[in-house]
C-alpha cells in the first residue's frame, strides 16, 4: 500500500516492510511516553486507568446496534455479511480513512476471536476505544498460541467440537465478530436484544448474555 | 500518582478546542488519548501551567494552519503532540534529539519485530 498518510493515521501495519510498521504518529507518541516514563513524570499504569475511563465511555454502543439489527432483520443481516463496512455506514456511522470492516460470524461450529498481535487496530467506530487488556502484550501473544486457554480466562467454556478461529486486525481490515443471538429470544426486537450484546462478545472473548441475565 | 477525571475535565475547560461532552474529553483514537493523558501528567507534576500550554498549543495551530492545515478538528491531537514535544525540550525535561532518538529507536523496534509479535523497545534499538 503507497501514498498513505504519516501525520493522520494511527495503527497502520505494512506487510510489505518497506518500512516501519508504526506511524509516525505513533512512533512519536511511544517516543514521548518511554522518555517520560524513564524520568518518573509519568506512570504508564496511571495512563491506562483513565484512558480506561473514556474506553467505557465511548464504548460499543454502535457495535451493539449493528448486532442487534442483524440478529433482528434477516435482509441487513446478509448485507452485512456479504460487505460490512457499507452495512455499518448504513446506520450512519463513517468509518475513519481506509478502514475496512469485516464481520465474522459465529456458528455452533466455529468460535471467532479478534486480536490485534502486532500492536492495538481495533475497530474504533464500532467499539470505541480497546479495553487495556486487548493491548497488553500476553493478550496479543496468547491469542494466538492458546485461544481456548485465553477465553477460558475470560470465563468462556466452548464445546470442544467447536473449533476457534482467531482473527489478527490490521490497519486494512478491522473484524468485527457477529455473536449468536441467544436462545430464547423470539420475537424480541432490535432494542431488547441490544441489551445483550456486550463488548466482549463482539471482540470475541465473551459471549452475548442470555435472557434474564439483563440488569 | 493518579490521575483523575476531575482533573481531566479541567484540563479539557482550561485549555481551548478540546473536544469533549458533557462529561469530559472525547478522543477518537487511543493515542489521542495517551497523548492527553500524557500532557495531564506532565501539568499535575507542575511542568507548565494551562496557559502556557493553551498559548504554545495556540501558537502550532496557527503555525500549522498557516502551512494549510485544514482545520477541521481532525488535526486538533497532532497539534497537542507537537506543544507536548515543544514544551518538554522547553522546560528541559528532554530534548529534542532526545525525542528523535527515541522515535527512531522505536522505528527500529517495529522494524525488527515480525508481524505478530508485540513491539518492545530494547537496548538494542538504539543505534
Amino acid at each position: 500500500m503507497t501514498g498513505h498518510d504519516h501525520d493522520h493515521h494511527d495503527h497502520h501495519h505494512h506487510h510489505d516492510h518497506d518500512h516501519s510498521e508504526l506511524s509516525e504518529t505513533e512512533l512519536r507518541v511511544r517516543a514521548l511516553e518511554s522518555i517520560l516514563t524513564e524520568k518518573g513524570y509519568v506512570d504508564p499504569a496511571s495512563l491506562d486507568l483513565l484512558i480506561d475511563l473514556y474506553e467505557k465511555k465511548i464504548g460499543p454502543r454502535n457495535g451493539i446496534r449493528v448486532v442487534a439489527k442483524a440478529w433482528s432483520d434477516p435482509a441487513y443481516h446478509v448485507r452485512l455479511m456479504k460487505d460490512a463496512t457499507a452495512a455499518i455506514a448504513e446506520l450512519d456511522y463513517s468509518g475513519r480513512q481506509g478502514e475496512h470492516m469485516v464481520v465474522v460470524e459465529n456458528t455452533p461450529d466455529q468460535h471467532n476471536m479478534v486480536v490485534c498481535t502486532l500492536c492495538s487496530c481495533y475497530p474504533h467506530p464500532v467499539l470505541g476505544l480497546p479495553p487495556v487488556w486487548y493491548k497488553s502484550a500476553p493478550y496479543r501473544s496468547r491469542a494466538v498460541s492458546d485461544p481456548r486457554g485465553v477465553l477460558q480466562d475470560f470465563g468462556v467454556a466452548l464445546p470442544e467440537t467447536t473449533k476457534i478461529r482467531v482473527w489478527d486486525s490490521t490497519a486494512e481490515i478491522r473484524y468485527l465478530v457477529l455473536p449468536m443471538r441467544p436462545k430464547g429470544t423470539d420475537g424480541w426486537s432490535a432494542e431488547q436484544l441490544a441489551e445483550l450484546v456486550t463488548r466482549d462478545s463482539m471482540i470475541g472473548t465473551g459471549l452475548p448474555k442470555q435472557p434474564g441475565e439483563t440488569a | 500518582m493518579n490521575l483523575t477525571p476531575q482533573q481531566a475535565m479541567r484540563a479539557a475547560v482550561a485549555v481551548p478546542g478540546v473536544p469533549r461532552d458533557e462529561d469530559g474529553p472525547v478522543f477518537r483514537e487511543p493515542w489521542e488519548a495517551r497523548a492527553f493523558a500524557m500532557a495531564l501528567a506532565l501539568h499535575e507534576a507542575g511542568v507548565f501551567t494551562w496557559r502556557e500550554w493553551a498559548e504554545t498549543l495556540g501558537a502550532e495551530i496557527k503555525r500549522a494552519q498557516a502551512a494549510g492545515d485544514p482545520d477541521t478538528g481532525e488535526t486538533y491531537y497532532q497539534h497537542w503532540l507537537a506543544t507536548l514535544e515543544t514544551l518538554v525540550a522547553a522546560k528541559g525535561v528532554t530534548t529534542s534529539d532526545v525525542l528523535h532518538r527515541y522515535r527512531d529507536a522505536w522505528d527500529h523496534a517495529a522494524d525488527r519485530t515480525p508481524h505478530g509479535a508485540p513491539i518492545e523497545l530494547a537496548p538494542g534499538d538504539f543505534g
